[in-house]
């Protein structure tokens, strides 16, 4: 974490929740009281592509877009296109992808997405507090309760040290 | 909790920035033409109660503003980089004439290509056309900007670009708006006929006074409070850089001194040069052409540019880092991800395989439609510029073959269609191909590929309150064409084969209007209509001495 600058990118397709995940992330750095950004290319979001968002936050943030290799966190929603973003991601990068989450995955649905930033709050100093005002600030109010059960799931899967959520460098390793 | 954080600080994008300001700023009218990455200025500033309308393409809502300014009420008028091109006609005459409110033109430049047919740098058409320009760097100055844009505008009488661009448009960073805005003065006629009517009597003063009063914005601009200077480490690296182009060029350079200009045009001459002469190297660093880099080389100034293949696409920290290292070897090429596609149950796709089956040549334009032209349709084949469609079309009508030429269709969807396809349709009766021509027309209903904004054709305005809507087939007749069809590829699917398959072995000029709501517009579309069924019969209820409508 460059200068105590966290860098998450969120990859995924379009349709696909990319930028509602990463209003929800750059809303609890904002709560928090950091400075953030985010940053994404709309547009073509809703027509099946690929689509990423960078959200940067800290003390102070520069650049909107996290530089190539300096994600310290990658959240993959579509794993089938997770070349396409893996180089995001530096070397010792946390990687978090559906299928930490087994077979709970299938039965959160659409939650999904929000179980996947559960797990991204085990590896963050932000209170969990915040992040449910989050939840709550960006999403419509009938989901909330959905939502702050997913984010428990998966906050408390990753808190517990579940296996198969996976370092880059252990990801790399497993493909030999 | 969230209430009391929110009226300290928020985090917006760029776009809901500038809407923010024009609404704090008490701007009277605001208007634009949907297109990436300037659409959420007017869609955030309507849903805060502004004065948000969109026009059926740039040059008419330029025009729109430029009367508003006339009028002496503040106007904002929004449009993408190539929107401008659109434009373009009326900006450099208001160059002249000047305006009494404040005008603010709003491009917002793709360098990169996110979602453009081009990467043009519009920061010429300031230079072209005489106008002062603002280039914001994050969501904080695109708010202050806009509303120093304003009263720059007002104290010069001139209109003002906002250039924007996509990482500024689309990235959210955090805002602290200022209170209190002081009211803008209430819109009323100064009649001033020299000032305001351009024929060239009138015309060749203006152009002095326009040169004239650029000369004066140039001297103000060397001791402007939007130019900032950063201090470095020592006189080794000095860097001279606007926009977004900025915040990559400190992140890479931390320890180098920074002039971010934020007035780009009339660029401050004195300040660049003073502050130049104080490195020992000293790089402009900046998106796209050469442009600050030629205009300070042009005023003598010994300045580093960025090499050639920098021109292309966005600039990023690890980019700016290898500009300012030498280091020359080639980017690390993102493996290309899914490309986008039309929706699976898109009604367009059902045109394009009847064009396909009929081995087509397909003039084509711009919108979701484009995406036909990736496999595995593949079904057009050409693409130019907003209404192209038409003319292109006609233009391979009259010079192919015949037995090329009778395979040729335009294919235009409906915003585009009201954007700038009429006179192409004008065009099509005036000079009429020897084998006639067919036009589709894709009507599904709204403006699908920015983001589902209504246009004159779907009957609703910019807030998706009910507006007059154009009759496509009235307006068809009435230039003249008599072969007008309209099928719903849904209820009929097969007919649109058999049509098409007639109009073209007709040889005659025909428009066949494929009318189906897209299918992410549709379950809103349905919402709207509901609404307004509700509201007329309310109205017709409770309007006093209002007689009942069947």
């Amino acid at each position: 974490m460059r200068d105590g600058i966290v860098n998450v990118v969120i990859a995924g397709l379009g349709g696909q929740g990319v930028l509602t995940a990463s209003d929800v992330i750059a809303a609890a750095a904002f709560l928090a009281g950091l400075d953030v950004k985010k940053s994404e290319v709309h547009g073509m979001s809703q027509r099946g592509g690929s689509v990423a968002s960078d959200i940067r936050f800290g003390a102070r943030v520069l650049s909107p877009m996290v530089p190539p290799g300096e994600a310290d966190f990658l959240v993959a929603f579509a794993p089938e296109w997770i070349d396409v973003s893996r180089p995001r991601l530096k070397s010792d990068g946390v990687l978090i992808e559906p299928a930490f989450l087994g077979d709970d995955a299938k039965s959160l649905g659409r939650a999904l997405n929000t179980a996947m930033l559960g797990a991204l709050s085990a590896h963050l100093d932000i209170d969990e507090n915040v992040w449910i005002e989050a939840i709550r600030w960006v999403l419509p109010k009938k989901l909330h309760e959905m939502n702050e059960r997913a984010f428990a799931i998966g906050r408390s899967m990753a808190s517990s040290g579940n296996p198969k959520e996976f370092t880059q460098d252990s990801a790399l390793s497993t493909q030999d | 909790m969230t209430e009391t954080k929110l009226t300290e600080r928020l985090l917006l994008s760029g776009n809901e920035a500038i809407a923010l300001a024009a609404k704090h700023a008490g701007v009277a009218l605001a208007t634009g033409y949907p297109g990436t990455p300037s659409t959420e200025i007017l869609e955030r500033l309507s849903k805060l109660g502004g004065p948000a309308q969109w026009a059926p393409n740039e040059k008419v809502a330029m025009e729109v503003a430029i009367g508003a300014a006339f009028g002496g009420g503040r106007a904002i008028v929004t449009m993408k980089h190539v929107g401008l091109n659109v434009a373009a006609d009326p900006l450099f005459t208001v160059a002249y004439t000047g305006c009494s409110g404040g005008l603010v033109i709003v491009s917002a430049d793709d360098p990169g290509m996110a979602s453009s047919q081009n990467e043009q740098d519009n920061r010429h058409y300031a230079v072209a056309a005489g106008v002062p320009m603002l280039e914001p760097a994050d969501s904080q100055e695109a708010y202050e900007y806009t509303l120093r844009a304003l009263e720059l505008s007002e104290r010069w009488r001139t209109p003002v670009l906002l250039r924007v661009t996509t990482r500024v448009c689309h990235s959210k960073t955090l805002v602290r708006p200022s209170s209190n805005q002081p009211s803008p003065p209430a819109p009323h006629y100064e009649k001033d006929i020299k000032a305001r009517v351009m024929i060239p009597a009138y015309a060749r003063p203006a152009h002095h006074r326009l040169r004239a009063r650029l000369d004066e914005i140039a001297r103000w601009n060397e001791t402007s409070p939007l130019n900032l200077m950063f201090e470095g480490q020592g006189p080794a690296l000095g860097i001279i850089c606007s926009g977004v182009a900025t915040m990559h060029a400190m992140e890479a350079a931390p320890g180098a001194a920074i002039l971010k200009l934020g007035v780009t045009y009339p660029l401050p001459m004195g300040l660049i040069r003073s502050f130049a002469g104080r490195f020992e190297r000293c790089v402009v660093i900046e998106e796209g052409d050469p442009w600050l880099a030629d205009a300070i080389r042009a005023a003598g100034i010994s300045v580093e540019d960025k090499p050639a293949k920098y021109r292309f696409g966005e600039l990023d920290v690890a980019r700016v880092r290898k500009i300012l290292s030498h280091d020359d070897s080639a980017d690390t090429v993102a493996p290309p991800g899914k490309p986008p596609a039309l929706c699976a149950a898109c009604p367009h796709r059902a045109s394009f395989e009847a064009l396909k089956n009929l081995d087509c040549i397909v003039a084509g334009d711009i919108g979701c439609y484009t995406l036909s032209v990736l496999p595995p349709l593949e079904a057009m084949d050409t693409c130019v510029c907003m209404g192209a469609s038409i003319g292109v079309g006609l233009g391979l009508r009259h010079v192919l073959p015949p037995d090329e030429a009778r395979r040729v269709v335009s294919v235009i969807g409906d915003s585009t269609f009201m954007h700038s396809g009429i006179t192409g349709l004008v065009e099509m009766m005036y000079n009429v191909p020897p084998t006639g021509h067919v036009v589709l027309l894709l009507d599904n209903g709204t403006t699908a590929m920015t983001g589902l904004q209504e246009h004159p054709g779907t009957g609703r305005s910019l807030g998706h309150e009910p507006a007059h809507k154009v009759d496509y087939e009235a307006l068809a007749r009435g230039i003249g064409i008599e072969s007008v069809h309209t099928i719903d590829p849904l209820v009929e699917p097969g007919r649109l084969e058999v049509v098409l398959r007639e109009c073209l072995a007709a040889e005659k000029p025909a428009l066949i209007i494929v009318r189906r709501p897209c299918i992410l517009a549709a379950g809103k579309i349905r919402q709207y209509e509901q609404a307004r069924r509700q509201g007329a019969s309310c109205d017709c209820a409770t309007a006093p001495g209002s007689a009942t409508h069947a």
